[in-house]
């Protein structure tokens, strides 16, 4: 593991995991599926949500809303009080300095297209450059190409090795005087590789650009201490921390958010308006123009409560377990090959059947009620490096069990009966 | 083979044959059509060649490409059934083939009844409407082929 996990309060590191308990908490994970159990493996896809995050979601419509920053009845300032705590528990799961550092977006990817647009708009000129890795998700290539159509900019990518790895000197070749941006996913949604990230950091700031870490992947399993990083920018989603969709993070350093012009304008993001001029509101309101979604904001406080209270460190541990046991059931399987082999790696794993499409993998799985995702896990450039169309991924989150991965496996040999034998 | 009823729902032995053994896999060199399209969502890809006679009938069919067994299987079902079809009938066919399959507009398909018959062993699909674009490719890309005349061998 490159980084320390930033312990949530009260961890004990050491005490016993217990899933089942934890199964308990998901209701979900209860319902069969075509009258199997469900055996869910696409966490790194969108996690399932305990049962806290649905309470908590529906407590506040039912007990605290109305819309924030706006009503003098004390209902109105129970809603903002609400949804402040909310950006004050990410600013602590992320160790940020302030809660001024914390914008909520709808998604990760919003918040990179913020970035691209805000400090695009505010830094980067023609000929500048921005460098991404091989292993970058659309979210963190297509929002560049826009950039690059706007206004000239140069994008770089760093080369990945035949394991899906991102060598560090390869990416620090491409650094240069020019360069204002490295931007970059901290562990990969298609192969599971995690990335030296707090090393590409100091690589990028030593040639003097600034650091945008997708932490989509990475903060599920490991959290994020942004000020140990030294990170610019680190962006993930709600829903895929056990969280609700419709909610994403983007931290960014507060003189730098300063500097950044507003992303897009309307309510809530002004400090006055005339139809000459407005002027704008001090962070974090300036980035978020409109009612935003309160209540999703509320809810993925309540899903950082959730895994801070099971402790990052354990459910790390929990998952490296999982992901070593299918690693071996999974490369004892003769026909399957492993897409991605790095050093060192998150619970994502993805394969290939020699003689067998992806798509079809995942649907005879799901006659197991094993789900699976089969795709090019919007990673195109990734597939193409590795030479397939396609490829079939297993990950595996923090309710996952020993069980589940032996369902894997005796649904691939179902695979194997039906299209290889 | 597995005992599993919705596997064999969706990978009937018609299917799980015709993906083993796909019939006319090859290319169709000098051909008078070709086309070629692609899922985007799993990057696979066919390729369909027809020979289109003085007559109008389809003398000669072939395809290739790289794809999931559904749409292996389609597309070599597609090949025996159209073959001495005119691109008309072809259509016909694939209209009811998404009758069939999905649940698009029918369309007549007057003394075509066998191969109606064959197609309707793919009927399991409709349950899965992630693998209609499977199912359909090939017969997609036949139709885009026949707009797509090639200049004479």
């Amino acid at each position: 593991m490159q980084l320390t996990a930033h312990s949530g309060a009260g961890e004990e590191v050491g005490a016993p995991y217990d899933v089942a308990a934890v199964r308990t908490d998901f209701p979900i994970l209860h319902r069969p599926v075509r009258g199997r159990p469900l055996v869910y493996l696409d966490t790194a896809a969108s996690a399932q949500k305990p049962a806290q995050v649905m309470d908590a979601e529906r407590r506040f419509y039912a007990e605290d809303y109305a819309n924030i920053h706006r009503g003098l009845y004390s209902l109105s300032q129970r809603a903002t009080d609400c949804y402040d705590t909310a950006r004050r528990k990410v600013a602590s799961f992320l160790n940020a300095r302030n809660d001024r550092e914390i914008v909520f977006t709808r998604n990760a990817t919003e918040a990179i297209n913020l970035v691209a647009a805000s400090f695009g708009e505010a830094f980067l000129k023609e000929g500048d450059e921005v460098v991404i890795t091989g292993l970058e998700h659309h979210s963190n290539i297509v929002p560049w190409q826009l950039l690059r159509r706007k206004k000239g900019i140069v994008l770089k990518v760093a080369p990945l090795n035949d394991r899906g790895e991102v060598p560090l000197d390869g990416f620090t070749r491409l650094l240069g005087p020019r360069t204002r941006l490295a931007a970059f996913a901290q562990v990969s949604n298609a192969l599971g590789t995690n990335l030296p990230a707090a090393e590409m950091i100091r690589a990028a700031h030593a040639a003097g650009a600034k650091a945008l870490i997708d932490g989509s992947q990475s903060v599920v399993h490991m959290g994020a201490d942004v000020q140990a990083l030294d990170c610019d920018f680190f962006v993930f989603s709600g829903h895929k921390l056990y969280g609700p969709t419709g909610i994403g993070v983007l931290y960014g350093k507060e003189e730098l958010l300063e500097a950044m012009p507003p992303y897009q304008g309307g309510g809530d993001m002004i400090a006055s308006v005339t139809f000459d001029e407005s002027t704008f509101a001090p962070l974090p309101s300036k980035f978020e123009a409109g009612t935003p979604a309160i209540a999703q904001a509320v809810a993925l406080g309540a899903a950082i409560d959730y895994v801070t209270s099971l402790g990052l460190e354990r459910i790390r541990a929990h998952e490296s377990k999982l992901l070593d046991y299918a690693l071996g059931r999974l490369s004892a399987f003769a026909p399957l090959s492993i897409i991605g082999t790095a050093a060192s790696r998150s619970s994502v794993i993805s394969f290939v059947i020699a003689g067998v499409h992806p798509h079809d993998i995942a649907h005879v799985l799901d006659a197991s009620g094993v789900c699976i995702r089969a795709g090019h896990h919007c990673a195109q450039p990734v597939m193409a490096r590795f030479g397939v169309p396609a490829t079939a991924r297993a990950s595996f989150g923090l309710y996952n069990t020993i069980g589940e991965v032996d369902a894997l496996a005796d649904a691939l040999e179902k695979v194997e009966a039906l299209f290889l034998r | 083979m597995t005992g599993n009823s919705e596997i064999r729902d969706l990978y009937p032995e018609v299917i799980l044959d015709h993906s083993r053994h796909p019939r006319n896999r090859r290319t169709l060199a000098g051909c008078s059509h070709a086309g070629r399209s692609e899922n985007p969502s799993c990057g696979d890809e066919v390729v369909v060649f027809l020979d289109v006679d003085d007559r109008g009938v389809i003398s000669d069919i072939a395809f290739g490409g790289r794809s999931c067994a559904i749409a292996t299987a389609s597309a070599s079902l597609m090949t025996e059934l159209v073959l001495g079809k005119t691109p008309a009938q072809a259509e016909a066919l694939f209209h009811r083939f998404r009758a069939i399959a999905g649940g698009g507009a029918d369309a007549p398909v007057d003394g075509m009844e066998v191969e109606v018959e064959r197609l309707t062993t793919l009927a399991g699909l409709r349950d899965y409407p992630a693998r209609e674009k499977c199912a359909t490719l090939a017969w997609h890309t036949m139709l885009v082929a026949l707009q797509n005349p090639k200049e004479r061998k």
